[in-house]
Parts: structure tokens; sequence; C-alpha cells
């Protein structure tokens, strides 16, 4: 899993229709130190997280499809928590 | 998943069987700032979208889920038309 940052939503009105009622997040990788490292993607917001959240984000279909409760549905990427804190020591 | 711009159309009459009726579209995958980055890819569409459009796009083995028959040589999908993108 990955730490990301939430920078954006996207809006389809016209999808899939796995994608029913399921938010898309833009998320932005960070290292551990909360810098911005890698190209950005999207994912699915599975648990409540907004612009500007730090995240764990699961970019593997298994994982995500497994956390949605879904089967053969066509999401590659969701967000999994919810990061309170990163401790460095 | 990505974001891209559907800048054309393929088509192949001969392909694999689980391919036959798939709609084929080229798409320019696009960064965060909605700048080209990379080269364009094919993708099938499961939308109806069309060209000029902005696609959503999924990749992996879960892009031929996005077909009725996902036992599919499919590598990226297109899963929804994007209306915005809204950052910060």
């Amino acid at each position: 899993m990955l730490l990301a940052r939430v920078t954006g939503t996207l809006v389809a009105t016209q999808k899939h229709p796995a994608y029913a009622g399921h938010r898309i997040l833009l998320v932005q990788p960070v290292t551990p130190e909360l810098t911005a490292k890698g190209d950005a993607f999207y994912a699915v917001g599975h648990v409540q997280a907004g612009v500007g959240d730090l995240v764990l984000v699961a970019r593997e279909g298994g994982s995500a499809r497994i956390m949605l409760d879904a089967g053969e549905t066509p999401i590659h990427a969701a967000v999994a928590g919810i990061v309170d804190m990163v401790d460095l020591t | 998943m990505f974001v891209g711009n559907v800048i054309g159309t393929v088509v192949a009459t001969t392909k694999y069987e689980t391919l036959q009726g798939v709609k084929l579209m080229l798409v320019q995958p696009l960064d965060d700032e909605m700048a080209p980055k990379g080269d364009p890819v094919v993708a099938v569409d499961s939308v109806g979208i069309g060209v000029g459009e902005r696609a959503f796009c999924v990749l992996g083995k879960e892009a031929a889920m996005a077909l009725d028959d996902s036992f599919a040589p499919v590598d990226v999908a297109i899963v929804g038309i994007v209306d915005a993108v809204t950052k910060g």
C-alpha cells in the first residue's frame, strides 16, 4: 500500500455501473516525510476521505476489490484508510 | 486509474474472439495538470465514449472486468467520461 495525499476529485456522470455510488479521488503518492513523489493517480474513495487528507491507498486490483466487497469490477485502486500520523523513529 | 484524452479509434477486423464487438479507442494519458504524459495507449470502451472526450481509465487485470466477458486480453479500459476534475 501507498501513503498518499488526496489532491482532488473526479466527476463522471456516465460511468461503468461498478462505480455507481463511489467517489473517485485524485491522490498524490508521498514519501514517509510527506513530500510528493511519483505520479498522481485516481482511486475509489471507500472511506470518507476528502481533499487534503493523508490516506492509505491500495494500488492493486485484488485488494481494491476485496475492500469494496466487489467481484469482477473494473476498479484497480482504492483508499484503504485515513492516516492519523506517521511516526518515523 | 488515470485520465486521458480520446484522440482516435482503432479498427481490427481480425482479433481474439472475446474482443469481438468491442470498441477500441486511442487514449493519450494526462497528468494531474491535464498535460499529456507518456505515449498513447489503446483502450477498450465500456461507456460509449467518442473522440475528443476525456476518458477515465482503469489499468491492469481489472480492465478486462469492464467487459461482459472478462476473460479477454485487455489491460486498459475506459470506465467513465470525465465531466470535471477538481483540485485543491
